[in-house]
This record gives structure tokens, C-alpha cells and sequence, in this order.
């Protein structure tokens, strides 16, 4: 241990490992685990989320995994419940459209309306 | 791929010894069927607090709360939360108000009025990583400490702070540093005291077990600040968990450099050695802690001239309690005046506080100083368990005495508890309920301090065993009122006259349960009866004309001494009677009470 800079760049890399347990109270997402959405492809849309979340260094938001939404017809989905507790919930998701989610909802706060559940059932 | 949940197991000695080790292992096998091995994080934190739930497991980022975890569990929990997150309502805690389950741990009531400062990692990170501690800015406050301050002003600073030793005797910790610091010498040492002896105390194992870091990072901040370079920690061997982790803990702080010589590059070395104790409760007093370090036979000498001018083989010595240097990284990290601003007047800061005895929640809790003794036992705590009712609270162990309902409401910190004939001590509460003995309570903790008395003085070697046997006398039933004036007597010859703390203290619970609980000692020596029904001699269990003739009583007595017919008044035959009260507490209407010997004849 040289300086307390150094001490400070330890302590940041270290606290990427633990972000899991930091309360948040921003963004929460959502992502339904159930039979449905397992098979459906759901793993790979939580991991992508939580890829791309740590990509673009968003520290506020909570990822977890919800049991069936109900809608089993268009899992993948996930919902995005936002710090004023709206909820937009997705469906149909791709990896693309996961990326697109993160780039213009979380981060531009710019709700994607094509890939809204409410849109797609008309 | 990156951890999307992390799962905290609590690896405190209170889950250890409930199989925490196996949950882990059963974790490991079944994330690796499942194939999530690498999504999840499996952590072993300190103790939690909560013991009374234990082994506890909780899931982050949902922040679910497990409690009574059996390695039986760990499939169901895999499988539904950790696969399809669905969380395991049977596992949850569930609110005694409502009847609701508890999901979040920030709905418990538990964690809701407590702040924690010293106990601020415990349970939050592995304490075998350090990089987790550094995460929680751990050795911040020394880089700062080092590169910023003078120790002048690391003594000033702790001095603004109000911080005061835990370990029971609440003497100003900057004022302690400053006298070590003014000793001119060429060599000066700083000792951490782990000698937490008090029955039923175990906050200091939790904070070495859940969080050793802190401790050291402290150590070396007072070593800069009174000029020493060598600290040394000296732990009781019965805390084998504790040991091990300040191992890991030393080592990986060496190899990073934050121990050893010239840290962050200043001229400041500073490394720290365990000394580990053989048990014995007088080592907690710092002249024989010690003499225990250097080899000799653990015993007090007198003060002055106090350690900080002549201590460990003669050089000027520091010892703090293990709580109280946990309080120092968070008064650098965010000053003195937060630290201050918390907490009374005169006793800044929190205080944790060890319940057990007749409580639900049995478990570690740090408070605010000023918290009443009511909203610990009763809103934190929880209240006593199976409808009894509330008889006392010990605090600060054999060195404190008790509090009664009508003291509850006074706000903790060192003067109020002394006040009242107690002590703050190092943070033992034990609760006590109807069924306890006033008089068997201050016998255990005489039998304890006769026990551990190192016999250099005579005051506390014969006074303590003369005052035992009379308290044997009298709960064996030979005892006369003259023998309870000769204990009040006796109680104060050796308060005044002995040595150290350990016979200044002893007396306490003799004398302060004399003074609330006068009447049982009466009842004891005279009417030959023990009302709680705990001394075997003095108990003469009645049923009373309440009994409702369910018949419980007669299926709970394991000698067949209670008889009647169901939905009349049952009787037991006291020859038959083996005291065991088993009875009274099986009894629905609390018909079943211990009762004076003539009366019985009568009914």
C-alpha cells in the first residue's frame, strides 16, 4: 500500500463485487422466472441486463428474478418499476432489445413504447 | 458472468454451532446440480445479531430474510428463490402482530430501532476478505490518519468524540490516549482486551468474529497517535472462531501492506501479535491482563502507577476494550461531531448490548446511548416469552446488579446504570422472569466471582466465600435473618477494602438484589419457601383452587405425583415430588405455585 489513492482504486474494484448487497432505490427490474419464462430464454435476459447494467456503470438499480407474470404467451418479460414506481413491463425480450432497454429507459429515461406489453396486446 | 445474487450465511459461533458450515457445503452442491455456481455468491459473514433465529441466510438483492435454515432447506431455497424466485414463505420470520410473514429484513422490528456503528460490517461482509472490509472504506481512516493529522490531533479528535471504554468501566478513551501519549519513553505498546469473561456477554467475540479488521485498523491508529509501533491482542482461547479470523485478518492486512513497516509511506510502522488468554476471568482487569501477556500468573497489582506510565514489561502500555476500538475508524471517517451528535450528553455514541436469558429475541444489539432499558427489552427484544411476566434485568454480569420494572424506563448510559446500583459493564443483559430466584441469581453470580477471584487479596478471596456459603445457608433453608445483616456487612467489607474490580464489583448483585428483592431473601429464611420454586429445599409446590382439572400438570410430571379427576381440583403429593417444575410451567392458569409449608397443611 503506497498512498491512499491506491487504497481508494482497491476499494471501488472491490465494491463492483459487492454491489448485489448495496440497497438501492432507484430502478428495479424485474425479470419472470417461471417454467414459462425459463424456457423462454429468461437466464439469458438477466444475465444480459445485469451484463449491461455493469457496463454502463449504473450503481442504482436493483436486478432480481420474480416468479410467472402471468402472461406466459409473451415471455421473456420483464418488469421495469422506475423511482416513482411506475411499472413498464416488456415482453418478447431479445438480447438487442435488452441493450435498447438500458440505453434509452434507464439511462435516457425514455420508456421504449414498441416493446411495452400494454402496446403489443393492443 | 457477473454474481447477480449474493447469499449471506451467518458464520457468528451462535450459527456455527447450528450447522451454518453444512448449509454452506449443501449451497455449494446445489447451485453446482443447478448450474448457477457462477451466478451466485456465497458469503460467510459475523453474527448477524439475530441468534435467536439462527442459522440465519439472507439473499441479496431481494434482501429476504431466512431464518431456522436447516442444510434439510438449502434445496428448497435453490430451487424456488435462487431459480425462479418464488421466495420460501415457510422459512420467513412471521410477525407475531399480524400473523404476516416478514420477507425484508428492513420490516423486522429487530433491526429497525437499532443503529450500528460498531457492529456496522457485522454481518455484511466476509470477514476472511479484506478487500470486502476495504470496500466498506475500511483503512480509510488510517491513510487519512497518516497522511493528514499529527497525533496531537489524532488525540484531540478522540478526545472531541466523547468516546468512552466499553469494556465497562467507561473511562474517556482520548483521555487514556492522551496520558500514554505524554509518557516519554523509547518503547510504548498497544493492547486490545478480548478477555470478555462476563456470562452471557459475547458482543466483543461478535465484532473480532464478524468484522477483525476494524479492530486492527484502530489499533494502528492509536499506535500512531501515542507513539507505539507494536500492539498486541490478547483473546481468550475459548474463542477459537474469533482466533482464527484475526489470524487471516493480520496476514492479509501484512501482505497488503496496512501492517508492518512504514504504512502508506510514512515513517509510522506498526504490527500486531495475538497473546491468547487461558480463561480466566481476572484478566480482563488490565494490570493482569498484563502480567498474563508477560508470563507470569494473571493477577492485579495496584494502581497507580497506572499502565500508560508503566505497563507491558514496564513501558507505557495503551488497553482498550475490543468494542470501543471499533468505534475509532468511524470517528475519523466521519468526525467527531457526528459521533458526538449521537447518543447523551455526557456518553456519546451506541452501546451493544447482549440479551439472553427470558427474552424471544436472544441476540447481539447495538443502541443509541439514551435508548430507555424498556424499548430494548420489550420493542427490540421482544418481550419475554410463554406470557410471563417481567421480574428484573441484570446488566454488566457479576460486576452489575439488577433493575427492576420501575427503573425501565431510564434512559441507558454509564452514570443512569450506575445510579441505580448496576453498571453499564461490558454489555451482558440478562433478563429475568417470574420463575427466576432472586437470591439463586445472586448466588450463581457469587459462585462465579468466588470461582474466578485470583485470591492475592484477602477481601475478595475469604469475603466472597464467606458471603457464598451464607447464600448457600439460605437457600439450602438454614438461614436466619442475623445471616442476611452479616451478607449486607460482609458485601460492603469487600466492595471497599479489595484489590481490583473484580472484588470492588463482586458484591453488586448480593447488594442490589438485597435492596429490590428484599422480601424473597425474607421469604427464604423465614417462611422457609422460594416463591419462584427454583431452590429445591424451599419449594413446596400447591395447586391453588384455579385449577381448571385439564390435567396437563399430571401428564407433564415425570413421577406420576399429580392426580385428580379431569375437571376437578388436581393435588400433588409432595413426598412423591421431585421440584422440577415442570407442573407450574405446563399449568394454563397458573394454578401451580410454590407455597408456604404450614399452609399446605392445611389444604
Amino acid at each position: 500500500m503506497k498512498s491512499l489513492e491506491d487504497l481508494k482504486k482497491l476499494r471501488d474494484e472491490a465494491l463492483k463485487k459487492m454491489d448485489v448487497r448495496h440497497v438501492k432505490n432507484g430502478f428495479r427490474i424485474q425479470i419472470g422466472m417461471g417454467t414459462c419464462g425459463i424456457a423462454s430464454g429468461a437466464r439469458n435476459i438477466l444475465k444480459v441486463f445485469i451484463e449491461e447494467t455493469s457496463v454502463q456503470s449504473l450503481k442504482n438499480v436493483t436486478i432480481t428474478q420474480v416468479g410467472c407474470m402471468g402472461e406466459c404467451a409473451y415471455e421473456p418479460m420483464a418488469e421495469i418499476i422506475d423511482e416513482d414506481g411506475q411499472s413498464f413491463v416488456y415482453c418478447n425480450l431479445t438480447e438487442a432489445i435488452v441493450k435498447e432497454i438500458v440505453q434509452k429507459h434507464l439511462m435516457d429515461k425514455e420508456p421504449i413504447q414498441r416493446h411495452l406489453l400494454s402496446q403489443r396486446k393492443g | 458472468m457477473l454474481e447477480r445474487i449474493h447469499v449471506l450465511i451467518c458464520g457468528g459461533t451462535g450459527c456455527l454451532s447450528s450447522h451454518a458450515k453444512d448449509i454452506k457445503k449443501q449451497f455449494e452442491i446445489e447451485l453446482e446440480v443447478l448450474g448457477l455456481k457462477d451466478e451466485v455468491g456465497l458469503i460467510m459473514t459475523g453474527c448477524f445479531g439475530l441468534c435467536e433465529k439462527g442459522p440465519v441466510v439472507i439473499l441479496y438483492p431481494d434482501e429476504t430474510f431466512y431464518a431456522h435454515v436447516t442444510p434439510k432447506d438449502v434445496k428448497d431455497i435453490c430451487e424456488e428463490h435462487i431459480l425462479k424466485g418464488r421466495i420460501v414463505d415457510r422459512l420467513t420470520i412471521t410477525n407475531p402482530l399480524n400473523k404476516t410473514q416478514v420477507k425484508n429484513i428492513n420490516q423486522l422490528v429487530f433491526y429497525a430501532k437499532q443503529k450500528r456503528i460498531a457492529l456496522r460490517n457485522c454481518g455484511a461482509i466476509d470477514p476472511m476478505n479484506i478487500y470486502e472490509y476495504i470496500a466498506k472504506d475500511g483503512y480509510q481512516a488510517l491513510g487519512h490518519v497518516l497522511m493528514n493529522m499529527t497525533p496531537q490531533e489524532v488525540v484531540d479528535e478522540v478526545t472531541r468524540s466523547g468516546l468512552r471504554g466499553r469494556g465497562g468501566g467507561g473511562f474517556p478513551t482520548g483521555k487514556k490516549w492522551q496520558f500514554t501519549k505524554n509518557t516519554v519513553s523509547s518503547q510504548k505498546y498497544v493492547i486490545c482486551n478480548a478477555d470478555e469473561g462476563d456470562p452471557g456477554a459475547f458482543m466483543d467475540r461478535a465484532i473480532l468474529e464478524g468484522d477483525p479488521h476494524s479492530v486492527l485498523e484502530a489499533m494502528a491508529i492509536c499506535g500512531y497517535a501515542i507513539g507505539s509501533n507494536q500492539g498486541y491482542i490478547y483473546v481468550r482461547a475459548e474463542y477459537p472462531v474469533a482466533v482464527e479470523r484475526l489470524e487471516i485478518a493480520i496476514n492479509q492486512a501484512r501482505e497488503l501492506g496496512l501492517l508492518g513497516n512504514n504504512l502508506f509511506e510514512s515513517s509510522f510502522s506498526f504490527d500486531i501479535d495475538i497473546r491468547l488468554g487461558a480463561g480466566a476471568f481476572v484478566c480482563g482487569e488490565e494490570t493482569a491482563l498484563i502480567q498474563s501477556i508477560e508470563g507470569g500468573r494473571g493477577m492485579p497489582r495496584l494502581k497507580p502507577p497506572f499502565p500508560a506510565i508503566k505497563g507491558l514489561w514496564g513501558y507505557p502500555t495503551n488497553v482498550n476494550n475490543v468494542e470501543t476500538f471499533a468505534n475509532v475508524p468511524v470517528i475519523f471517517l466521519k468526525g467527531a461531531t457526528w459521533f458526538k451528535s449521537i447518543g447523551t450528553e455526557k456518553s456519546s455514541g451506541t452501546k451493544v448490548f447482549a440479551l439472553g436469558g427470558k427474552i424471544v429475541n436472544t441476540g447481539l444489539v447495538e443502541v443509541p446511548m439514551g435508548t430507555t432499558l424498556r424499548e430494548v427489552i420489550f420493542d427490540i427484544g421482544g418481550g419475554i416469552p410463554n406470557k410471563r411476566k417481567f421480574k428484573a434485568v441484570q446488566t454488566g454480569g457479576p460486576s452489575g446488579g439488577c433493575i427492576t420494572e420501575k427503573d425501565l424506563d431510564t434512559k441507558i448510559d454509564f452514570e443512569n446504570l450506575t445510579a441505580l446500583g448496576s453498571m453499564m459493564g461490558s454489555g451482558g443483559m440478562i433478563i429475568m422472569d417470574e420463575d427466576n430466584c432472586m437470591v439463586d441469581v445472586a448466588r450463581f453470580y457469587l459462585d462465579f466471582t468466588v470461582d474466578e477471584s485470583c485470591g492475592k487479596c484477602t477481601p475478595c478471596r475469604e469475603g466472597t466465600k464467606q458471603m457464598l456459603d451464607i447464600l448457600n445457608r439460605i437457600v439450602e433453608g438454614y438461614g436466619t435473618m442475623k445471616d442476611i445483616e452479616e451478607l449486607e456487612k460482609l458485601a460492603y467489607m469487600v466492595k471497599n477494602t479489595s484489590l481490583c474490580g473484580l472484588g470492588q464489583t463482586a458484591p453488586n448483585p448480593v447488594l442490589s438484589t438485597l435492596k429490590h428483592f428484599k422480601d424473597e431473601y425474607i421469604s427464604h429464611v423465614i417462611d422457609k419457601n422460594c416463591k419462584a420454586g427454583v431452590c429445591r429445599e424451599l419449594t413446596h409446590f400447591v395447586i391453588e383452587d384455579n385449577c381448571i382439572g385439564c390435567g396437563k400438570c399430571a401428564r407433564h410430571c415425570p413421577v406420576n405425583a399429580i392426580t385428580g379427576w379431569m375437571k376437578t381440583k388436581h393435588v400433588i403429593d409432595l413426598d412423591a415430588c421431585i421440584k422440577c417444575g415442570a407442573c407450574k410451567i405446563a399449568c394454563p392458569v397458573h394454578a401451580i405455585s410454590s407455597q408456604k409449608i404450614e399452609q399446605e397443611v392445611f389444604l
